[in-house]
Parts: structure tokens; sequence; C-alpha cells
């Protein structure tokens, strides 16, 4: 068992996400050590990407205040680096595929595992294009996360089975960003996945509420935050450290309470 | 795994909420590009209402002047909305309203192909939403207007370099939520699979009538097709059916803005390097950390950091060749032709116009070049006129 299934292993998982970089580096690395602190189980660091086709305008914005201080995939494997130092929370990319390209597979995914990275999650890159990093990751031991939407329908099966770690099932239509209501049946998504595979399912997008994650553990094994931990981040910029640490702890309360 | 790439390039880099539109898309296509009765409707509509055939005129005065090579001009320009857009367009919404969709969006940059995409939902009764960045809003404020008044709903784009490549992103976060009733009609020959082969083979239609109107008028083939690429969707139109000709030289004439050594252009093939973005594996200009870079042309229609999956695979191939134009270079033949000719070709157009001039001294009497002059410039005057400093 790895580093990302244990964490759903005797309890329902609280993941959170922040982007790197925002507001700086330093503060990237104490806002996820914060959040690990207070009962997140499992860090999402975006790499920040110019044009994020599956972002809405909180993580947007975000990635245009981190790109604005020139922020790179060294500084971000740098980050990794410094946590894993300090705590042994799994941590996950959610990348793009452009900056990994570009910066070569097989590059990334050795660096990924020299300091200490559990896996990667790349929203524009479905399960059809995989095969061309599939290799890599493999080697370097770093689990690629699959996504699965509302539309996703008569994929679900073929997805769900060639899952690892878990599963990260959107919650509605559209990008990231806050909804005050979530209409998806996330109930008989779960019970088509769950049909197929035994690997745990964290559901995200739109989730900010703790009685939204209560309600969505309900039939899931973990919940993601995003966009309501960067508002915090937004709001606060240097300063956001104990903003975070309640924050996590709050939810870490609701879903376990459950 | 990916199905019909182009070499390398191509593919469905989209999020997975995207993946059963397109693969529904796929089908569809599949199904009625050999149906009789759509392919009858379609030849209706291009006829009857966007007034194809275009011509293919030849430019006496042009080819005199220049001394060298016949120059003949395909005249896209006189198409219904004035550019070579509503080839493709007419085809998408027709094929989205035979899925049974209800609305069309669409991204636009110098806003001929949000003209075209209002102009054929006001046609065939589809509610239609057009994304452009708030540059080129304030570019070509004209189009704007014309989209309003074809019924469309106009959305300034806000976020990046508000340009072409964020009113494509943006396009594709509102085709995200929602799906249902909605079709995408991309209007270049780029995108994930399967819109650069959908858009291609809409667009094919205009090197069919070259080859054949050439025949009648002269007996043979061109030496040389030229076309602007930004996306890409004319030229791979004006090169397709040429493909298999080896003879035919093909040159897609891209925009170096203010030059190649200047941060300031949008010559991906020159520039740019192979990358991963807009759901494609393609070249496109690109920072040294793999961001996508603010590109920069005088033409809103070619301001595009990237170029369709086709036309990097002909690339590599040497089948087809890339020629940076600046802006000065495509002003200076904006005028020339409007000038020779009495035709205002569009700002994109222009620049395959000027290395057209360049090559045309250079070759024999006997040999013919072809230009497609893929849209009129009446859009492009008023900024003209500002960058020579004449208002």
């Amino acid at each position: 068992m790895n580093r990302i299934t244990k964490i759903f292993k005797n309890n329902k998982a609280l993941i959170t996400y922040l982007t790197a970089g925002d507001p700086d580096i330093s503060k990237t690395e104490e806002y996820i050590l914060a959040m690990a602190l207070n009962g997140a189980d499992l860090i999402e660091i975006g790499i920040p990407f110019s044009d994020p086709v599956a972002e809405g305008e909180t993580i947007q914005n975000a990635m245009v205040r981190a790109l604005s201080k020139n922020i790179n995939l060294e500084d971000i494997f740098g980050i990794v680096l410094n946590v894993r130092k300090k705590s042994d929370i799994p941590l996950v990319f959610m990348t793009y595929l452009n900056p990994m390209f570009f910066y070569g597979y097989e590059k990334f995914f050795k660096r990924c595992k020299e300091v200490g990275l559990d896996g990667i999650i790349v929203p524009d890159m479905p399960f059809e294009e995989q095969e061309e990093v599939k290799h890599f990751a493999r080697k370097y031991s770093i689990t690629i996360i699959t996504l699965i939407a509302p539309t996703s329908k008569k994929r679900i099966p073929i997805l769900a089975k060639q899952a690892e770690g878990f599963i990260y099932l959107v919650s509605s239509l559209g990008v990231t960003g806050l909804r005050s209501r979530i209409t998806t049946d996330i109930k008989a998504i779960m019970s088509e996945i769950k049909n197929v595979t035994d690997i745990p399912v964290a559901v995200g997008f739109g989730i900010s509420k703790t009685s939204q994650a209560k309600e969505i553990v309900k039939c899931a094994d973990g919940v993601i935050i995003g966009s309501a931990v960067v508002k915090i981040i937004e709001q606060y910029k240097v300063n956001a450290a104990v903003k975070l640490a309640n924050y996590a702890s709050e939810l870490k309360k609701a879903i376990i309470l459950n | 795994m990916s199905k019909e790439k182009f070499g390398i390039y191509g593919g469905q880099y989209i999020p997975e909420t995207l993946m059963n539109a397109v693969n529904e898309l796929e089908t569809a296509y599949n199904h009625f590009k050999n149906d009789k009765q759509f392919n009858n409707e379609l030849k209706c509509l291009l006829n009857e209402y966007a007034g194809r055939p275009s011509r293919l005129y030849f430019a006496k005065n042009a080819t005199e002047k220049l001394g060298g090579a016949k120059i003949y001009l395909k005249r896209e320009d006189l198409n219904h909305t004035g550019s070579h857009k509503i080839n493709n367009v007419l085809g998408q919404i027709l094929l989205a309203k035979k899925m049974g969709k209800t609305r069309v969006i669409a991204e636009t940059g110098a806003g001929q192909h949000g003209v075209a995409t209002a102009t054929a939902a006001a046609l065939l009764t589809m509610e239609c939403e057009i994304f452009m960045g708030r540059e080129d809003i304030e570019r070509q404020s004209l189009n704007v207007f014309r989209m309003q008044l074809l019924g469309a709903k106009v959305n300034s784009v806000e976020t990046g370099t508000k340009t072409l490549k964020d009113a494509v992103s943006q396009t594709m976060r509102e085709w995200s939520s929602r799906i249902d009733d909605t079709f995408y009609v991309l209007g270049s020959a780029m995108g994930p699979y399967p819109y650069p082969h959908i858009v291609r083979d809409f667009q094919s239609i205009i090197s069919k009538e070259i080859k054949e109107q050439l025949f009648k008028k002269e007996s043979k083939l061109p030496s040389v097709v030229i076309a602007c690429v930004g996306g890409g969707s004319n030229s791979i139109g004006a090169f397709y059916n040429f493909i298999n000709d080896k003879e035919v030289k093909l040159i897609g004439c891209e925009a170096a803005g203010k030059g190649v050594d200047t941060l300031e252009t949008a010559a991906t093939i020159t520039k740019g390097k192979v990358g991963i973005f807009h759901g494609m594996k393609s070249y496109f200009c690109q920072t040294e950390n793999g961001q996508i870079a603010p590109v920069y042309s005088i033409s809103a229609g070619l301001d595009y950091p990237g170029i369709g999956p086709e036309h990097a695979y002909l690339h590599d191939t040497k089948r087809a060749e890339y020629i940076p134009v600046t802006d000065d270079e495509a002003v200076a033949a904006f005028e020339f032709l409007s000038k020779t000719e009495g035709i205002i070709p569009a700002i994109e157009s222009a620049h395959a116009m000027y290395y057209a001039m360049q090559l045309a001294p250079k070759m024999s009497k006997d040999e013919i070049i072809v230009v497609c002059i893929s849209g009129r410039g009446d859009k492009d005057v008023a900024m003209i006129a500002e960058y020579k400093g004449v208002i």
C-alpha cells in the first residue's frame, strides 16, 4: 500500500489544493504544512499554467499571481523536497500536460520521485492520451490519478478499472470553482464505479462548505477542496496560515464525525 | 490508442468532461459525411446561400506589374459574410442541427468566424453565443455589432492576453459547463480530434474548386499555392487537394508581427516548439518554462500561438513550407492589391499576397501562383488608416 491509498484506509479523506507560488514559494511550503498538521490527508499542488482550460476564475487568478513571480518547475520541485523533510503527507501535482511535456516526460517523473512526490493529476490528459507518459510514471512509481466526470457515462467502467491510487470524481459540469448546489447524482456514479473497482473515490469541484463535505462523504471516500482554499490565500495573502489550519480542521471534523 | 493523428500531431488532450462530447461528434460526423441528404443540403447552402463556387480570378495587373508567374486569386472574400469561414460554419451548424443541438458557441479572433457562425445560426435558427477577447473586441468593434445584429450574444473574454487563444480557452470552458444542447463550432483546423479533420474537410472545397477552375482556364496545375496561416483553416483548405500532387508547392504565410527576432510575433512554425495545448499536440509559441507565450500580429485572425496539427505534420515532412511575413510587409501587400486590382484583401490574406509578390518575379511567365484571398479587408480599413497615421 502506497502513501496515497493509506489515507483512505480507516477514514474519510480530506484532500486540499493550493497553487504553487501563490503568494510565494516559502508561503506555499508553510501552507501545505499548516493544512497537513490540521487534518488534510493529501495535498494537491497546482503547477501554474498560462492557460488552464479546466479552471474557474479563482484558480486562474492564483496561477496569474504565481506566474507573475516567474515561478518555474525547479522551484516547485524544491517546495516538495522541503515539505518532504518535515512531513510524510502524500503530495500530488495538479498540472496541465504542456509544462511536463516541455520539461521532458522522463526527466519530469525522475525528479518527481527524487523529491518524494506521490502522484499527478492532469486535467487535459484523458485516458486515451495516457500512453505516452504511463511508462515513465511506472518506472518512477508515480501514481496517475484518473478523473471521472458526470458526463463520463459508459466510459466509467473502462476508466475505473485502470485507475490507481484514488479516483477523482468531478462533481459537476464546467470548471473548478465554488457552487452553492451540486446537482449531479453522485450516488449513482459512485455505485457504477464501485461495481468495477475497490479503489477509493474522492469528490471535487465546487465544494467549500463543511455541510457540503459532510454530505459528499456519505457516499464517497473523500472530498477535494480547491477554490475555497485558494480564496483564503487570495484574501489573506502571506498571513493565511492560521485561517487555512482552522479551515482544514473544521472540514476534517465534519467528515470524520459523519 | 489515440485516434487519427497526423504523425505525432493532433490527439484529444481535453478534460474528461468533454470526452463523450467529442466522441459523439466523431460518430455523428462519420455518419453524416457520407450521408447523401446531408451533402445535398450542404451543397445547396454553399451554392445558393454562401455564393459558391468562389471565383478564381486572373490578376492581370498584378501579374504584369510583378513581371513573372501568372497570379490567380481564389476569391474567398466574395463569399457571403466576406471570408472562407462560412464554408466550415455551414457544415458544422448543419451537423449540429442533425445531432439535435439547439445552441452553438464559438470563439473568434478578427470576428470573421464569429460573424459567420452568427449568420449560419440565424439562418438555421440556433441560439448563438460568441466568445471574443477584449483586445479583439476593441480592434474589431464593427464585427461585434454585426454579430449582435445577427442575434448572437457576444461575450468579452477578460483573461490572459484577451485575444484569440483566450477566447478558445473560454469557449472550451463554456462547452464543458453546458454540453447536452450545445455544439462548439470551432473555427480553425485545430483543437481535439475530430475538429482538425472536420474543419479541413469542410474547407477543402477551396482546393477542389481551384483545381477544377484552373484546369478549365489553363489545363494545368498551379506551380505554387499560397495561403495565410493562423490556426490554418483557409490554408489547409487551399492545400488539401494538392497534397498528393507533389509538383505543386504549398506555402503557408504566418504572422511575423514586428519581426521573428522580436517578442511581438505570432510565427508559430518559425519560433515555436512542439507542445500540447487546446486539445492537440502541435507547434506552439512558448516561454522557456513551457508556458504558452503571448503573441502579437497586426492581424487579429493570425494572432494565435499555435497551428493546426496537420500543418505541423506537413512542415515536418517538408510537404509544405511556412514563411513568416511581418506587419509592414502585409500592409504593403494590402495596399498593392488594393491599388493594382481594386481588391481590398483582409490583412490576414495580405500576408499570403506579400509572399506571392516576392516569388512571382523570380518565376517564369508560364508558371502559375494561386493566392487564397481568404477574406475581404473592409474590417481592416480603419485599423490600416491608423497604422499609416492617416487618422
